[in-house]
Formats: structure tokens, C-alpha cells, sequence
């Protein structure tokens, strides 16, 4: 079925909704003057300056080091409590279960406060300690929330077999279950990572001593007229594009290669 | 190896322990002054009717569009929902702070008004300006929850409709409309949750005086260091939540037995 004329024009105009800010900001990124409302000629002052600015530069690289850690630990301590987890008691499972959905149905404002007073309650002092720790935290519950379909439709009887065979618990969970839970695995670390990479208010509540991260810095930032957010802006926009596109991409394309392989493989 | 999750999960419990100290610390004063002063009622009206309003134009909009993509070819689908999920991948803060500059009173919004010959508008700091930055930023959850409930669909159950002598709107009305419910209600959760608590972008959006109660919240932590009073807002705005979601969900159940009695 076609799309009807009115609808198109619907669709378009929704996209335009989406994508005109997006445009707005790379566009104003090259502007000559400080402007946010006119363009007055092409100029690449505020790439410059926003390369020479300590703090921007400070908060990407902060961004990136957090996203990165944040993912890998978080993946690696969701995995193993999701898998603890199918082979607890139902009791147990539910229980934590429910405590894990917490911090997704709540509002972030209030994990973030809760975090800020758990910390205090530490005496952690707040900085680049607190802040990875929150992000942890609070990327944990996606990686369980991707990681448990596929756990339960994974032949609980493996995991024994394995054992009976010789393995070790160990063994037979990473030679065994990890990898048929692989692609939960990923999508949880590729949520957390996004996750972490963006956030901006739980962030803003644990962190403290200098260390920000680029959705802090924009926000101190925007109170002021300062076009080098908009460079700021527009690297982000381009990194993490790039970044989700390889990553709807490189699956596709693996899948594609499978099957011209499998098609192959049944015309031998 | 069922250890080693048992303790994290201890030291999870932990995290959200918290909350639980603060709730323990607080005598019921912070309740009254909340109730008593009737700036914060008004704050609180506000938040929520902000919030109401943002739900209601992202179901109108919304909705729509996750019926026209759901009419649309397979491979046009696909293409579709990778467009509307593109920008919730961008920085909500990047996305809200490009509205500054477009709604300014002398923006591009008001330029393009004035080749019309229509007086310049003022639309930053405005309600407007919030409800828009809040619709831009949430709009395309809804869209999504929509179009998998929509998609979800058994579509013999349409034609089963018009078979039975119902027209277009009819089977619309009675048998899309309350099988998408689900998508509908979970969008509104999505929509309404951050909506009640955003702070960033009645801040940005609204300007200082403009004071929503995820404001406040922040206010009382990070610069009056009211850190009890703020708990007790956090934990009513908390409340007012779990109930409006309580009460969607019934709603929501309420409707399928109906219609599985149908």
C-alpha cells in the first residue's frame, strides 16, 4: 500500500520537527559570529576554540573513559547476576527482580538523589569516583533487563550437561552459557553505553571536583551564549551517528554473509 | 557461583538503601511545610498539568504517526523507526538547547513569521517553550510503543471487521483503537514519568524563574542543602507517580477483560 498524500506530508513534517534542531545546531557550529539567530559566513573559530578549551575537552575525554568502563563493568556484573539469578530460588528472582526495575520506573531524579545521600552516607567524596559509580549502578538493570529473555529460553539442562561432561561451574558458564546469551549480552552493553554516554542528570547530582561530563559542561555552558557548544554539539552528533550506525550496520551485514553462506552451504 | 551475584545483589539492596536512611531521618514537618505553603501546591499544579499537557499532544501526534508507519511497507517501516529512534540516541540536552536559539524573539520561528508580516511572538520562557522541549524530547517513545502494539496487531481482525459491515471508522473506533491500548498506555508512561521530574528542561526552556517541581528538587540538594525537605518532594513526586501508573494499568486491565468478555 502507498502512503497517501496527506499522510506523507504528516510524516515529513514530523521529521522536520526531529531533525531541524539537529541541523540548526551544525549549521550555527560554522557561523562566523556569536550569534544563535543569525548566520552571518562560514568560519571554524569555535572548532578552534572549543579544541583549545580545557574544559570541554576535559569533560569529553571523561565522557568517553566513564561510557567505557561504566559499560564494561556494569555488562560484566549484569551477566553474572542474571545468570545467578536463573538458577536462584523463584522467590529470590522475583524479589530482585522487582528491586532491579526500581531504578527504571522511578523518575532519575530521585535515584540521583539517592545516590547523592548513599555517597555522603559513604563520606565518598564526590568526583570522578562517585560519578563511575553511579553510572554503574544505574546501567546495571538494563544489562539484566536484555540479558533475562534470553536466559529463559535457554535449555536449562545445558549448564548440567556441561558440568556432567567434566566442566567446571566456570567452565560451563563461560564456555556454555555465555556465549548462547551473547547477543543479550551486547545489546545490554550497547544500551549501557548510550546510557552512560548521555546522561545528564544523575550525573549532575554525584559528580563534584571539576569532573563533568559534556552534558554537564553544556548545561553550565548554555547559560551563556557560547557557540563552541554548538561545535561541542555537532562532534557528539557525529561520533555517536557514526558509532549506531556501525552498530545497526555490522549486524546486518554478519547476518547477510550467514545467510548467502547457509544458502551456499544447502546448494553444495 | 551463585555467591558471588547473592553479594552484589546485597551491595545492590545497599545502593538503594539510600533513600531508605533519609526516610527514616524525617519527622513530618517537611510534609506540612510542603502542603502548608501554597507555592509549592502551585508548583506541584504545575508540574503536573506541564506534564498532562506533554502527554496528551505527544498521544495526538503520536499516534498518527505510528498508524502511518504501521500502514506502510515492510522495508519503509524499517527505515521509519530507525529515523524516529536516530535523535533519542542524541543528547537530550544537545536537542533541548538547540530550541534556545530557534525560539528566540528574534529566532528563525519568529523570522519566518515576520515574511508573513506576523509580529515577532515571544516564546522562550513560556509554557509553550517547556511543553515543546518536553514533547520534542519524549515524543518518539510514544511513537514507538504505539507502533509495536500497532504491528503486534492480528490484521485478519480488521478484515474480520469490515466483513461483519463495519466502515473504516467504525472498525478503527472498535478494534485498532483498544487492541494499540497497551502501546498507548505503556507510551504515556514513558512520556508522563520523565516529564513530571525533568529538570533541565523547564530550566533551559523556562528560564530561572520558571519552577517546575523537578526544580525544586535540585534546588533543595545542590543549593539551599535542604536535603531533607527535598527527600520529602522527591518522595511525594515518587508517589503521585506509582499512583498515576497504578491507575493507568487498571485502566488499562479494565479494558481487556472487557473486551475479552466481548
Amino acid at each position: 500500500m502507498k502512503m497517501k498524500l496527506h499522510r506523507k506530508i504528516f510524516m515529513i513534517a514530523l521529521l522536520i520537527f526531529f531533525y531541524a534542531p539537529i541541523l540548526y545546531i551544525i549549521i550555527f557550529s560554522f557561523n562566523d559570529s556569536r550569534s544563535l539567530t543569525n548566520l552571518s559566513g562560514f568560519s571554524l573559530q569555535w572548532y578552534e576554540k572549543m579544541f583549545h578549551d580545557d574544559t570541554m575537552m576535559g569533560s569529553v575525554f571523561y565522557t568517553i573513559l566513564i561510557a567505557v568502563l561504566a559499560t564494561v563493568i556494569s555488562t560484566i556484573i549484569g551477566t553474572i547476576t542474571a545468570i545467578g539469578l536463573s538458577k536462584s530460588r523463584r522467590l529470590i528472582r522475583n524479589l530482585v527482580e522487582q528491586v532491579n526495575e526500581l531504578p527504571i520506573m522511578n523518575p532519575e531524579i530521585v535515584t540521583a538523589i539517592g545516590l547523592l545521600m548513599f555517597f555522603s552516607a559513604l563520606h565518598m567524596k564526590k568526583g570522578f569516583l562517585t560519578l563511575l559509580a553511579a553510572h554503574i549502578m544505574f546501567c546495571i538493570p538494563y544489562v539484566i533487563l536484555s540479558i533475562n529473555p534470553k536466559l529463559r529460553s535457554l535449555n536449562p539442562n545445558l549448564a548440567d550437561a556441561a558440568m556432567d561432561l567434566g566442566a567446571t561451574p566456570w567452565q560451563a558458564m563461560i564456555k556454555v552459557i555465555v556465549p548462547q546469551i551473547m547477543p543479550g549480552i551486547i545489546s545490554g552493553a550497547l544500551i549501557a553505553f548510550t546510557m552512560s554516554f548521555d546522561d545528564f542528570i544523575i550525573s549532575y547530582f554525584v559528580t563534584g571536583n571539576g569532573v563533568s561530563n559534556i552534558s554537564i559542561t553544556v548545561y553550565t555552558m548554555s547559560k551563556r551564549v557560547n557557540p563552541s557548544i554548538n561545535a561541542l554539539s555537532t562532534l557528539i552528533i557525529i561520533i555517536l551517528t557514526v558509532v549506531l550506525l556501525l552498530a545497526n550496520i555490522i549486524p546486518a551485514l554478519i547476518d547477510k554473509k550467514n545467510k548467502t553462506q547457509k544458502n551456499k552451504e544447502m546448494y553444495e | 557461583m551463585i555467591l558471588v551475584p547473592m553479594l552484589l545483589i546485597v551491595l545492590y539492596a545497599f545502593t538503594r538503601k539510600g533513600n531508605d536512611v533519609t526516610t527514616f531521618l524525617f519527622t513530618l514537618e517537611n510534609f506540612k511545610k510542603f502542603f502548608s505553603d501554597t507555592i509549592f501546591l502551585e508548583v506541584l499544579w504545575r508540574s503536573l498539568r506541564v506534564a498532562i499537557e506533554t502527554t496528551i499532544v505527544c498521544i495526538l501526534i503520536g499516534y498518527p504517526a505510528a498508524y502511518f508507519i504501521s500502514k506502510s511497507q515492510e522495508e519503509v517501516k524499517m527505515r521509519w523507526v530507525l529515523l524516529i529512534t536516530i535523535p533519542t540516541w542524541i543528547n537530550m540536552l544537545v536537542r533541548t538547547y538547540a530550541w534556545i536559539g530557534i525560539l528566540q524573539d528574534d529566532g528563525i520561528i519568529n523570522s519566518i513569521l515576520g515574511v508573513f508580516g506576523i509580529s515577532p511572538l515571544t516564546m522562550l520562557h513560556t509554557d509553550f517553550a517547556v511543553v515543546l522541549g518536553m514533547v520534542y524530547n519524549f515524543i518518539p517513545f510514544m511513537i514507538l510503543q504505539i507502533y509495536t502494539s500497532l504491528t503486534k496487531m492480528d490484521h485478519s481482525l480488521i478484515e474480520a471487521a469490515s466483513d461483519l459491515g463495519a466502515n473504516k471508522f467504525e472498525s478503527f473506533l472498535r478494534v485498532t483503537l483498544p487492541l494499540s491500548l497497551p502501546g498507548i498506555i505503556s507510551g504515556i508512561t514513558l512520556v508522563f514519568l520523565p516529564a513530571v521530574s525533568s529538570f533541565f528542561i523547564p530550566k533551559l526552556l523556562g528560564g530561572g524563574q520558571y519552577v517546575l517541581i523537578g526544580t525544586v528538587i535540585e534546588s533543595q540538594f545542590l543549593t539551599s542543602g535542604d536535603w531533607n525537605f527535598g527527600s520529602a518532594i522527591s518522595l511525594i513526586m515518587a508517589l503521585i507517580i506509582m499512583v498515576s501508573m497504578y491507575l493507568t494499568r487498571k485502566v488499562d486491565r479494565g479494558e481487556q477483560s472487557e473486551t475479552g468478555v466481548l
